[in-house]
């Protein structure tokens, strides 16, 4: 048992590291540092814009998607040193996050799905932060039961025409290609009439509507189709075979583990370790104590848990199921946390101006961005069926509607 | 990285999983509970021959010398089984002491006797309520001559010595109290055993009258010592809870699956789901917070303190965690002697004071954790 790299991944950790010395964008450091969930900021520049500059300059020294095959844009690193990436890029990181969903999930779908031709047209500019993907499946009538959805495709020769309504697209607003995922057969039972395609998000009847959070930012909005035109060449995998293709883009999701998950707990230590309360320093106070230590071993066991993973990676396991822990803990840890920070400030921890942002400011955008961490990419009650069927072997939820055609379900209203 | 047990760990770890399965079924555990026996002494003898009792003692001293982190996949397994054996105070409580402040004349003496099952041990540092602390210590050591009393110790009542913490000094400060050996059969020496919540693990009283002691290690230095041992115990404790844990969660989804009601499995409810996998959860999480304790422990890194503390938080909560909602999965069932649920209970909840409770681990947690961050 131990943390070494084998000489190899120090090899690969010593290139990484240095690159990373010579090349990140080092005047915003400091700032990505503090930042916390719900509050990656730059003051006076643009985000997106340094974002994108750190990713091309990563795509042009080999640095990006590490794990796609060189052809299509990345190094074809193993697992383990996508990790070891991540973890010496460190701070840096934080400028990923619009990408995540475009490497993350749309270009694996497309490295499995699209033609040669365009694999190799689509997937080095998504690599290279040149174009912005965004993930198009969930719908007012389906979130988590995703197949529930009902935005159409219908063909019209040689072409797809789709009408329809998306919402919570992260991204649409700043994405140039979209997958799509429709309905193209009612009279079927609803996982068998769908069918995936990709898109262009400036396609004539495409708008894009942004949704305010309840956090007050807006990153993620209403898809409008009205009448949209897809190639079939843009379709991917068969036709009403769409289910399993966004399968595929779920599963890749968790092979994104992560050095580690934001819990909020750091933050939360250092403020409690600096903080005085009437009868003294906050930290020596009995109960805070007792919370603080519950907090302490959980994160402590994401990060153990996470680490588990990386080794059997680096043995070439693949991730499974199991790892969906990390989310649903640190989802609703981050929230407890944010609110107990803000509690111990008593009235002032309800304040956020310029003076009072750097403590309750901070706490206050992580406990109004967790909300959206407990419910995007599966709600927490999703993560438990998940783990309790596919690692414990528990069965599945009763489906009623699994087999009766998806025009003959009941919904509101018409029930 | 490589942050898992290697895979000979992992075979012995079958290995001691087998052992068990065969010789210390919940029906052997029960024998203890019923108050049959003090403890399995088939099995004690089988633990010894098996090699398991000296894992972690040098081959000079009569053990096998693999070392703490074999120590630590047998000690899962251990809690995995309820094994009703005298393991943790012997093992992870005596011996440790030893190891770390006997001379070699101490550790010639009593290893070898550990590691062949001829000698149970334990350590007596409790006098009554409240948390390891050497306020807390009364009892005396004048002279050579040891006067006072110690309760609850664990396994008191049957062990042939004890590693005791006594007061040398009167100071106030932590170098007042001294360790001593003591021969539980020597002359002033009074043990009565005392009923407790888990009977498969016994807790003692044990009077000492003008006995005659045996320094361990220097005057002045227990306390320091004492904390080097419950930091090791709480480690090796900590994955019996985890096997204990897991096991817990093991059964509630064997019978989750097994038992019908309104026509489906219970393990099709989405409440029941939702409470196995939370226990899965609380599981993993305290596997992971120990695996960083083994690997502390068997590299003695300055982390150990830190590390032994998560460890031991997390392992009580999800042995806890596991073992209360294994009895709500089981509904009424669950809460009948006849079924084993409650064994797992018991011991969750016995094994949760024994090296001090949690808030002493919550409160050593955070004091470990603003040392490391001012350093
Ligand atoms: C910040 C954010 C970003 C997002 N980004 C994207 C994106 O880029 N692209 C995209 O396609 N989608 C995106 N989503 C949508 C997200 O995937 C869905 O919101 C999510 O899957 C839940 O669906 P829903 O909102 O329809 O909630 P519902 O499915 O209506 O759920 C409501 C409640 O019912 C519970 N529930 C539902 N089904 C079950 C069940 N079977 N068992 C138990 N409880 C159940 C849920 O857990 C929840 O508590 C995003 C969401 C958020 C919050």
């Amino acid at each position: 048992m131990n943390f070494d790299d084998t000489p190899q991944e120090a090899a690969f950790r010593a290139e990484a590291k240095a690159w990373i010395a010579a090349n990140a964008p080092k005047q915003y450091e400091d700032e990505l540092r503090k930042a916390s969930l719900g509050r990656v900021q730059l003051k006076g520049a643009n985000i997106l814009e340094v974002a994108k500059a750190w990713q091309k300059k990563k795509a042009e020294a080999g640095w990006a998607c590490l794990h796609w095959p060189k052809e299509y844009g990345g190094r074809g690193a193993t697992p383990i040193e996508r990790v070891i990436w991540q973890q010496e890029e460190g701070p840096f990181g934080r400028l990923s996050a619009m990408f995540i969903i475009g490497h993350g999930m749309c270009g694996p779908t497309m490295m499995a799905f699209a033609g040669e031709e365009q694999k190799r047209k689509y997937l080095p500019p998504l690599a290279s932060g040149e174009k912005i993907w965004c993930q198009l499946f969930s719908e007012p009538a389906g979130g988590s039961d995703v197949a529930g959805l009902r935005t159409r495709a219908e063909k019209d020769g040689d072409e797809w025409v789709i009408n329809g309504q998306k919402i919570w697209t992260s991204g649409a607003h700043y994405s140039d290609y979209g997958i799509l995922l429709t309905r193209t057969d009612p009279t079927v039972p609803k996982h068998k009439g769908l069918t995936m395609f990709f898109l262009d998000m400036k396609s004539p009847g495409v708008e894009v509507r942004p949704i305010k959070q309840a956090s007050g930012a807006s990153d993620f909005n209403e898809v409008y189709f009205t009448d949209v035109r897809i190639p079939d060449s843009q379709r991917l995998g068969n036709v009403n075979d769409g289910w399993n293709v966004s399968l595929t883009t779920l599963m890749n999701e968790r092979m994104s583990i992560g050095a580690g998950v934001a819990t909020g707990f750091p933050e939360l230590f250092d403020f409690c370790s600096s903080l005085m309360l009437e009868d003294g320093p906050a930290i020596e106070n009995r109960a805070m104590r007792s919370k603080l230590a519950n907090w302490a071993v959980k994160a402590s066991g994401l990060k153990y848990t996470s680490m588990r993973a990386i080794s059997a990676l680096s043995r070439g396991e693949r991730p499974g199921p199991e790892n969906s822990i990390g989310k649903l803990v640190a989802g609703s840890m981050i929230q407890d946390v944010a609110a107990y920070a803000l509690d111990l400030q008593g009235a002032a921890g309800a304040l956020n101006g310029p003076e009072d942002a750097e403590v309750a400011g901070k706490f206050q955008a992580m406990l109004l961005r967790a909300p959206g961490t407990r419910v995007e990419g599966g709600t927490d009650e999703i993560m438990r069926n998940i783990i309790a069927e596919r690692v414990l072997g528990l069965p599945g939820d009763i489906r009623v509607d699994k087999d009766v055609p998806f025009n003959k379900i009941p919904t509101k209203g018409r029930a | 990285m490589n942050f898992d047990f290697s895979d000979e760990q992992k075979q012995m770890r079958d290995e001691a999983r087998k052992f068990l399965s065969e010789k210390c079924p919940p029906k052997a555990v029960r024998e203890v509970l019923d108050g049959k026996a003090a403890y399995d002494k088939a099995l004690w003898k089988g633990l010894a021959e098996m090699g398991f009792l000296g894992v972690a003692i040098p081959e000079k001293f009569g053990g096998a010398g693999a070392g703490h982190l074999e120590l630590c996949v047998i000690a899962e397994e251990m809690g995995r089984a309820l094994a009703p054996v005298p393991f943790s105070s012997t093992v992870y409580l005596a011996a440790e002491a030893i190891l770390i402040a006997g001379s070699d004349a101490q550790k010639q003496k009593w290893l070898p006797k550990i590691a062949s099952g001829e000698a149970i041990g334990t350590l007596a540092l409790f006098e009554g309520k409240g948390n390891p602390s050497p306020k807390a210590i009364k009892l005396t050591a004048n002279g050579g001559a040891l006067n006072g009393v110690k309760k609850p110790v664990p396994d008191g009542a049957i062990a042939d010595f004890a590693v005791v913490a006594a007061r040398t000094g009167s100071s106030g400060r932590d170098s007042d109290i001294s360790l001593f050996i003591v021969d539980l059969k020597a002359t002033g020496v009074e043990v009565k055993s005392l009923t407790n919540i888990d009977p498969t693990r016994g807790q003692a009283e044990i009077t000492f009258k003008d006995t005659k002691v045996e320094p361990l290690g220097a005057a002045g230095e227990g306390w320091g010592v004492i904390t080097q041992v419950l930091d090791r115990a709480a480690v090796l404790m900590a994955f019996e809870q985890v096997g204990g844990a897991d096991r817990a969660l093991e059964m509630g989804r064997d019978y989750a699956l097994d038992r019908i009601a309104f026509g489906r499995p219970i393990g099709s409810f989405q409440a029941v789901k939702h409470m196995l996998a939370d226990m899965y959860v609380s599981a993993t999480l305290a596997r992971s917070n120990c695996y960083y304790g083994a690997w502390a422990l068997s590299t003695n890194a300055g982390e150990l303190p830190e590390a032994a503390a998560a460890a031991r938080i997390s392992a009580t909560q999800a042995f806890q965690h596991c073992a209360k909602n294994n009895i709500q999965v089981h509904g009424g069932m669950g809460f009948t002697w006849e079924f084993d649920c409650h064994m797992y209970y018991r011991r969750a909840n016995a094994v949760a004071l024994g090296l001090g409770s949690l808030s002493y681990w919550e409160d050593a947690l955070i004091d470990r954790m603003r040392k490391k961050n001012a350093a």
